[in-house]
Formats: C-alpha cells, structure tokens, sequence
C-alpha cells in the first residue's frame, strides 16, 4: 500500500489519469463555450489521444503492479493500449469531416470517445474481476451514448437502444460469473484465482462460462453476435468504424488475460469453449456475410469471423498463440479503419449511400481510392503477401503447434468461404460498369485510408517491429 | 556474383510496375508509354535471367545465386536457384516479352492496369521458383492468385465472372491446405528453410498427411483430373496473353511443387502413393484427350489437351526414375513453350474474327500460308512427333514409367494416339480444304509483331526436338540428388533391420544444418532437436515393430 501513497508510485497509471482530466476538460470546455466548441474538441481529443500514446511510449517498460494488484501494466497492456488509442485516434479523425456535413457538432461526442477510451484503458490493465467490471462499464456506457449520438434519426437510437439492452444482459451475465468464480475461490484476484482454479470444480467452471458469455458478446463472438449487424448499421457510420475497431481491442485484452492468467489450470475445459466459439464465428461470419448487400452490415459479420480467427490463438492457449491474437488485433484495427474510410467517402449528392452495389466501377471513377479497397479487401480475406495473411498466419501456426488440426482446418476451410464475398466486392469495384462518382474525399478520411492502405500493402516488407513488439507483449503473460 | 542477380530477376518486373503507375492518362501516349515500359522491363529482366544462366554450374546439385536475410520470425528472406527451378525461371522471363507483345493490339481497354498486373505476376512467379523458404514460397505462389484473378475478371469474356471466381477459390482452397501443412513441418523440424528441409527426414506417419496437405495444393495448380475443371472456364475466359501464362507457366508451378517439395521431402508417402497418382494421370491423359476431340472451342480443346499433358508430367515424376523426373521437367518446358504457342495461334485468329468456334474457321492456308505453317509446327509439337521438343518429354516419361509400372505406361502410351487424332483432326477443320466461309474472304496472314513472337517459339520448339542435351543437362545433377536421396529414403523404410541406421545417416545433415539454425534462431521451437530425433526413432522403431 505504502507504493500508492507516495505520488511518484502513481506514475504507471499515469496515462489514465491523464486522459481522464482530458476529458473531463474536453466536456467543461464544451459547457463554457457551448455547441461552437464541438469542431475544437473533437481536434484536440485526437492530440489528446495522440499525447497519451506518446505517454505510454515514454514511461519506463517492465512490470508494475499497482493499487493492491488490481491494476497491471506489463508489456501486453502497453501493446493493446496503443492499439486501442490508435483505433480511437482513427475512428475520431474519420468523424471530423463527416460530423461537420451531417450537421451532428456536438462537443459530447469528443468527450465520449476519451471517456470510453479511458475505460478501454482500464479495462487491458485491469487484474482482477472489479477493476475489469469497472472498466468495462466505463467503456460501454459511453458506447452505449454514442451509438445514439444522432439522436433524431430512428436507426441510430435503435441501435443505441438495443445495444444498451443487450449490453446490460451481457454484463449482468457476466457480473454473474464473476460472482460465482469469486464464491467458489474467495478471491478476485486474478493470481489467486489462477491457484484455487488448478484444483477445478463444477462451480468455478460455470462462473467461467459466464464470464465468457459477457467477454464474448463485447467482442461479437458467436453465439452472442446478435446486436452487431444491427448496431453497425443503425448507428453513424463513424461511430460503427470505432466500434468495429477499438473496443473489440479492449474486449480481446480482457477475454486473453482473465482466460490466459486467472485459468491456467483448467485450460482443457475453457479451451473446448473456444474451440466452438471461434469455429461458430468463422462459419457464421463467412457464411452470412454472402448475402449481404449493405456494406456496413457485411462489415459487421466480417468483424464476427474475424474475432473467430482471432481466437483461434486464444485456443491455442500458448505463447505463441497469444502473440497471434495481438498481431491479429493489430492488424486488424488497420483493415477495419481503411474499409470505413470507404465507406465513409460514398457520398452523392451529398448523402452518404451504403450499399455495395454503389461501388460499381470504382476503379474507373476513384482509381486510388478503388486500388486500396481493392488491397484491404485481399488483406480481409488473408491473400498473401498482404497484412491480412500474416495475421491468418500466426494463429493457425499456434493452432498446429498446439494439436488443434480440425480447429485449423475447419478455419482455413472458413477463410475460402470468406475470400468469396470479398472478391465478390472486387468484382464489383474492378469488373463492372462504372456507376456515378463519389464526391471529393476529405482530406482526414484521405490520410487514414492511405495510412491504413500502405500498411496492409508493405506489412511484409518490414515486419519486424510489429512482430517483435507482439512477442514480447505476449511472453509477459506467461 | 556479388550482386544479389536472383533479386533482380525476381523485383525489376515490379519496379517496371511502379514506373507505368506514375505514367498518367489513358490517352494514346499513355497506353504507348505503358506498354514500352512493360516491354523494356520484361526484355531486360529476360537479358538479366541470361546472365545467370551463363553463370550457372550444372555440374553441381546445390543451390546458387543463394541470399538469405532474416525476415519474418519464422521465416527467412532465402532465394535460389538449382537445376530443377532454374530452367522454370527462365521460361517466365522468356515468355513475358512475347506475352506483352502479344497483348500489344488486343488491349485496348485500361492498358496501364493491364501491363502493371502481368508485371507483378511476373515478379511473383518468378519468387515462387526461386524461393527457399516455404513461406515465402507459399507468398508468391498465393500472391499470384491476385494478379490473374483480376486479368481474368477485367479483360476476360462474357463469362470472366464466373471463370475468375471459380479459378481463385479453386485454387485457394487447395493452397490453405499446404499453408497448414507447411506449419506442421515447422513444428516438426523448427525450420522452413527448404535447403534445410530437402534433407530432414519427415517421420513416416506424418508424410502421408502432409503429403495430401501439398497434393491438394498442386494437383489442383497442374491440373490433374478430377479437379481440373476450373482450368478450361479460365483459358476460355482469359485474355490470350492470360491464357499463355496461365497454360506456361501457373500450371507449371505444380509441377514444380511435386518436385521440389513431395518427391523429396516426403519420399515414402510417394512411394506409397505413386499409384494414386499414376491412375489419376491415366484417367487425366485418356479421359481428357477424349474430351479434348469433342470440344467447339479452340481454346477448350487447347485447354483440355493441356490437362492431358500434365497427365505426362505427374506420371513420370512419381514414376521416380531419372527419365521419368527428367523427362517430366522437359515435358514442362515444351508444353510451355508449345502451349504457350497455342493460344496464341488462337489469339491471332481471334484478334481478326473475334471468336474461337472452331466450326467459323475452314481453308484458312488459303488466306494464311504462314499461319498455316507456324500453327502446323506446334500441332505437330502438340502431337509429340519426333523432331519437335514435345517428342522428347513424353518419349522420357514415358520410358521412366515402363521402369516401374508396365500397365500405366501402356495405357498412357495408347493415350498419345488421342492426342495426334484431336490435334490433327483440329487442324485439319481450321486450316484446310476449301475456303468457304465468306467472312474469311479479308483474313490477314500474320504481321511483323506476330512473326517476331512467333520465331523464337518455332526455334526453340525445333531445337529442343532435334538438341535436347542444355535443358537436360542444366537439371541433371539436381534430379539425380533427389533420386540419390528418394532411393535411400525407400530403401531404409523398406529394410526393417537397417531402417534405423539408413534413418540416421539420411537425416544427420539435417540434424546438423538444424542445430545450427537453432543456435541463431533462439526463441520460438529451440530444444526442439532432442524431440525431433526423438520422435524419429520412435516412429522408426513402430514401423520396425510392424515390419516384424
């Protein structure tokens, strides 16, 4: 206790106590000045993010452990938190230009965004059960308010609406499990878990499988994947971008460490959920997908067999395997950011159109823009040599070392169902009549499609620092 | 060489890529620009290919012009060449220029897209045989499925949707297959280096799956014959220059694969399989060669015939004798060559009537003795007669297979008669008798461009029939290592007594060159060794036990 007493003991935790003032100065800077303020707030929270980042980089690396244990930054947490912010920092920067000609300025949303991001925050460091509650709230409430931010339009407070509702089952299921683990252990604690969890138990189990209901719903894992489709499309197209992106960063640093840290000793029992999560995810994800003519929803189960592959790693339950999902998150956040700048750039006469029979011809019309679709797409669907593969690559690679062979197969399997509606959005921009132009891009949507683009394209040239970063992040698990 | 050559091969067809990228506008000097751009680059990596050749030592079985950087964690940056993909490499570059050349008047339509694609698959093709590490192989020969997917589907026929699709998910579900495989034989022997991995002796029970993993893979690339059916809708629908490569050179790739990858690092498993193999060739040399007679389409009998073809190269491969395997990689290069040749006797035709039915042709030697002679020759080629390089390739497969299997052999050999009816019969319908059709009465004999493309085909297709001995010889040492190393593979799983010992010996430079990677590698499957020689001996001594 006596570390936390001093101020300078505080000094890991510093980015969340620094983005927390930040925010709460964004929201008084919007009171002060009022509606006029939103184009400023929302400018200075991406600084703001940008600034935290370069926190995290700053602070001394290593393990801490603070506030009695509950609050964890090793080199796992510092990888997802830059991760998260950069999912933020980039679903912000695609609002900028969209919030200005939908007329939507409102400072909240700024403030929104860094008070989830906060939680998200909290949440990758969290290392026991309460500080992982307590994160994940902060996280959800504020989703839950900017799923709604278009608060006249019947869509987005449906979307809000249900995303609320389900959300609140989920994290009562999940306070559930919580409860019981800590009946059955007498501790919160993730590493006193881990003890009494060596010894098994028909209680400990069934909390287990609670908590994994609630880990899967935040990251749109099958059997709990419903909202997503619905929520992604009702609600603002720059809000959908964030959601896809950083909270199921936050979502997959939760699910790995409680799964990997506070249940090493039953990994035979957990490691059978995940096989059929992530095997019901994949499948559901490439086969509903087909369908699909809207391309926000597409995106929606895109994102749910990505989670599927994601976890593929988790089921591994190794090191390598955990280094796979972080790659996977990783480049994952740049697929998902490049699509919905895309998507957020096909706009006619001034509205904003959503079908993906509006990109016919893109190549002709927008060749840019059409070349690095094309590229995030082939990077979706894991065609080497692009980002995508090599995010496929490294949980399959865990998935064989640790014996999973019909996990694995089954996944490849999935992956060839999934390349179909990809191509069959390349032939769409490549191979038919050109359609009508899009407006003009905007230059911030421009940036984070080009960044996003080069990414997935030159991943393989330079790999190293991404790779490296992962293995280490992952070896601090274990 | 102290400049890394295989580099260069392999990237300045994209470096020509990125050129034509910055060229702008759709106009005629931007479609001119482009298409000398991709020339030049193709000529001069072609020049470059030549240098290595000349450079090249066939008188040793080991891999040169070699460059290793470290590069993902797993996988290193290691490139090249030996006897059996050298030859490979040099037919790409060979054919790249006549591809564009070919390509020079029938592309009209966004011909900078077009030029930049057939660059990059260059470049990608050329990665795939020179790679010697099996992710990085897997990349480029993946990464291939991008370019051609998309000059099917944008320059392509009316049914280039269809065709396209069913070529990339086609091959795409075979290759996932490998990729898994690929990462086994990772965990096994903690190296995807495959100079490494072509001595590692694989445990015997994991060669059988392993080897499906590759089979399902480059039988689907060959094509061989129940999975062959994406190959015709792709000629079909492909654009002449597509269909060239296509034909030349992708199929090849699994050819090149059964090679460098089954035959030698999972020898048992293709002993055992050899059979398998041999009857899906029959069926592949009878079956399709029937179909091939009945086909309305010029480019479908083409395609078909090609089928056939590889049914050669797959039979004398795993037929494992030094003709057979030799005379496979010849088969490869004259059906690249004479196939490539082929389609663009097609194209030609179809650049001046804009269809491939064959029953709209008839009398054309009337209008087109010089077509009619070019066309003859690599019918002919087609046909396998003696003289021309077909002749060479089949002959050799042909004698490897009688070696060890006389009844497929027999039967593969009957299937040649069907070649020279379809073939012949072919030619008979497009370029003799009378003149009939009035909507041949203006047809053009070949130009300047279509003779300079043609000449060097007509060259080397007459050449390698009457000179076999350079292509030979380039791969002769390197065949007669994988089967030095096939055979004592066989033999020390067939010998219970000795199998442990001959396991041993096969597998000590492995073990050897193994220790030193791990030594550099550090994390990832360190102290694997110990288990791998572990696991071998186990499995030795199972096998053993049975044996008794």
């Amino acid at each position: 206790m006596n570390e936390t007493t001093q101020l300078s003991g505080l000094l890991p935790v510093l980015p969340e106590i620094a983005l927390a003032i930040g925010a709460m100065l964004m929201l008084m800077l919007g009171v002060a000045i009022g509606e006029r303020s939103a184009r400023l707030v929302n400018g200075v929270s991406i600084l703001i993010l940008i600034g935290i980042a370069l926190l995290i980089g700053w602070l001394p690396a290593g393990r801490q452990v603070l506030f009695n244990g509950s609050f964890i930054v090793d080199d796992f947490a510092r990888f997802l938190k830059l991760l998260a912010l950069a999912g933020t920092a980039g679903a912000l920067l695609l609002s900028l230009d969209y919030l200005k000609v939908e007329q939507q300025q409102k400072f909240e949303y700024g403030a929104l965004f860094l008070l989830s991001t906060l939680g998200m925050l909290m949440l990758i460091s969290a290392n026991d059960l309460i500080a992982l509650y307590l994160g994940l709230e902060l996280m959800s409430l504020a989703l839950y308010v900017v799923a709604a931010s278009n608060r006249d339009n019947l869509k987005s407070t449906e979307a809000g609406l249900k995303y609320f509702v389900l959300g609140a089952l989920s994290s009562g299921m999940l306070l559930y499990g919580a409860s019981l683990v800590y009946g059955f252990t007498g501790t919160v604690s993730f590493a006193g878990i881990a003890k009494v969890a060596a010894q098994g138990g028909v209680g400990l189990i069934f909390g287990l499988v609670f908590l994994f209901v609630g880990f899967c719903f935040k990251i749109s894992a099958v059997p709990f994947h419903m909202w997503t489709p619905d929520v992604y499309e009702g609600a603002p197209t720059p809000v959908t971008a964030f959601f896809a992106a950083a909270p199921k960063v936050a979502g997959m640093a939760m699910f790995v460490r409680t799964t990997i840290v506070a249940f090493p000793g039953i990994t035979h029992e957990w490691q059978q959920i995940i096989v059929f999560v992530a095997i019901a995810s994949m499948a559901l994800g490439s086969f509903a997908a087909i369908g699909q003519r809207n391309f926000k929803r597409l995106m929606a189960y895109s994102s749910i067999g990505h989670m599927g592959f994601a976890l593929i790693g988790l089921a591994a339950g190794t090191a390598e395997g955990v280094q796979g999902v972080l790659v996977y998150m990783a480049i994952y956040v740049a697929m998902t950011l490049g699509t919905f700048a895309v998507i957020l750039s096909m706009r006619r006469q001034g509205k904003l159109v959503e079908n993906i029979g509006d990109l016919a011809g893109l190549a002709r019309t927008h060749p840019t823009m059409a070349f690095f679709l094309g590229v995030l797409l082939f990077s979706l669907a894991g065609i080497p040599p692009l980002a995508g593969f090599f995010a496929k690559f490294y949980v399959f690679l865990a998935a064989i070392n640790a014996g999973l062979y019909a996990l694995a197969v089954i996944g490849v399997v999935t992956s060839v169902v999934g390349a179909y509606y990809y191509l069959a959005i390349v032939k769409i921009i490549y191979f038919d009549e050109a359609a009508e132009g899009f407006q003009r891009m905007p230059a911030s949507v421009r940036l984070v499609l080009a960044i996003s683009g080069l990414a997935n394209l030159l991943f393989f040239v330079y790999p190293g620092p991404l790779l490296n970063a992962a293995t280490a992040a992952a070896k601090s698990l274990f | 060489m102290n400049w890394p050559i295989l580099s260069v091969v392999t990237f300045l067809p994209l470096v020509g890529a990125l050129f034509i990228v910055l060229v702008r506008g759709e106009d005629r000097f931007g479609k001119g620009t482009a298409r000398w751009v991709a020339l030049w680059t193709t000529l001069v990596t072609f020049a470059v290919s030549l240098i290595m050749l000349w450079h090249f030592d066939p008188s040793t079985a080991e891999f040169q012009f070699v460059e290793k950087h470290p590069w993902l964690g797993v996988a290193s940056y290691h490139l090249g060449v030996d006897g059996i993909s050298l030859p490979f490499v040099i037919l790409t570059t060979a054919l790249m220029p006549i591809c564009i050349l070919a390509s020079w008047t029938a592309i009209q339509r966004r011909v900078k897209e077009y030029m930049i694609a057939f660059l990059v698959l260059e470049t990608l093709m050329v990665g795939t045989f020179s790679s010697l590490d099996l992710v990085l192989f897997y990349l480029f020969f993946e990464g291939g499925l991008i370019p051609m997917f998309l000059i099917i589907g944008i320059w392509g026929g009316p049914r280039r949707v269809y065709a396209s699709f069913k070529f990339f998910l086609y091959t795409l579900l075979g290759s996932v297959l490998m990729l898994l495989a690929i990462m086994a034989m990772y965990w096994q022997s903690g190296t995807t280096d495959i100079a490494v991995l072509l001595r590692h002796g694989f445990p015997v029970g994991m060669q059988k799956w392993v080897w499906f993993a590759f089979f399902a893979s480059f039988a689907v690339k060959m094509p061989m014959w129940p999975v062959h059916t994406w190959l015709p809708d792709a000629h079909v629908e492909a654009p002449t220059a597509g269909s060239v490569i296509l034909a030349a050179i992708l199929l090849k790739m699994g050819g090149y694969g059964f090679l460098r990858f089954s035959l030698p690092m999972f020898p048992t498993a293709s002993h055992d399989f050899a059979p398998l193999i041999f009857t899906l060739s029959v069926i592949a040399i009878v079956y399709t060669s029937l179909v091939a007679l009945m086909q309305e389409d010029l480019k479908k009998l083409i395609a078909y015939s090609s089928v056939a073809h590889m049914g050669f190269v797959t039979m004398g491969i795993f037929a494992a004798t030094a003709q057979g395997v030799g005379g496979g990689i010849f088969q490869m290069i004259s059906h690249g060559i004479v196939s490539a040749a082929l389609f663009l006797c097609v194209g030609v035709v179809y650049d001046r009537m804009h269809t491939r039915e064959i029953a709209a042709y008839g009398g054309l030697v009337n209008r087109m003795p010089l077509y009619a002679a070019v066309f003859m020759v690599f019918t002919l080629a087609n046909v396998a007669l003696p003289g021309t390089s077909g002749f060479i390739g089949e002959f050799l497969t042909l004698i490897g297979t009688f070696k060890i299997n006389i009844t497929v052999a027999t039967f593969a050999t009957l299937g040649t008669i069907l070649s020279a009816a379809y073939a012949l019969w072919l030619y008979r319908r497009m370029i003799f008798g009378a003149l009939e059709k009035s909507s041949l009465a203006g047809i053009m004999d070949l130009g300047w461009r279509e003779l300079v493309i043609f000449a060097p085909l007509v060259a080397l297709t007459i050449l390698l029939g009457v000179a076999p001995k350079p292509v030979l010889d380039v791969s002769a040492a390197s065949v007669t290592q994988l089967l030095d190393r096939y055979n004592h593979a066989i033999a020390a799983a067939n010998s219970p007594g000795s199998s442990f010992r001959g396991a041993r010996e096969a597998s000590e430079p492995g073990i050897q060159g193994y220790s030193h990677l791990s030594l550099d590698s550090g994390s990832g499957p360190a102290g694997r060794p110990g288990m791998t020689t572990d696991q071998e001996v186990a499995q030795i001594n199972k096998t053993a036990g049975i044996a008794r």
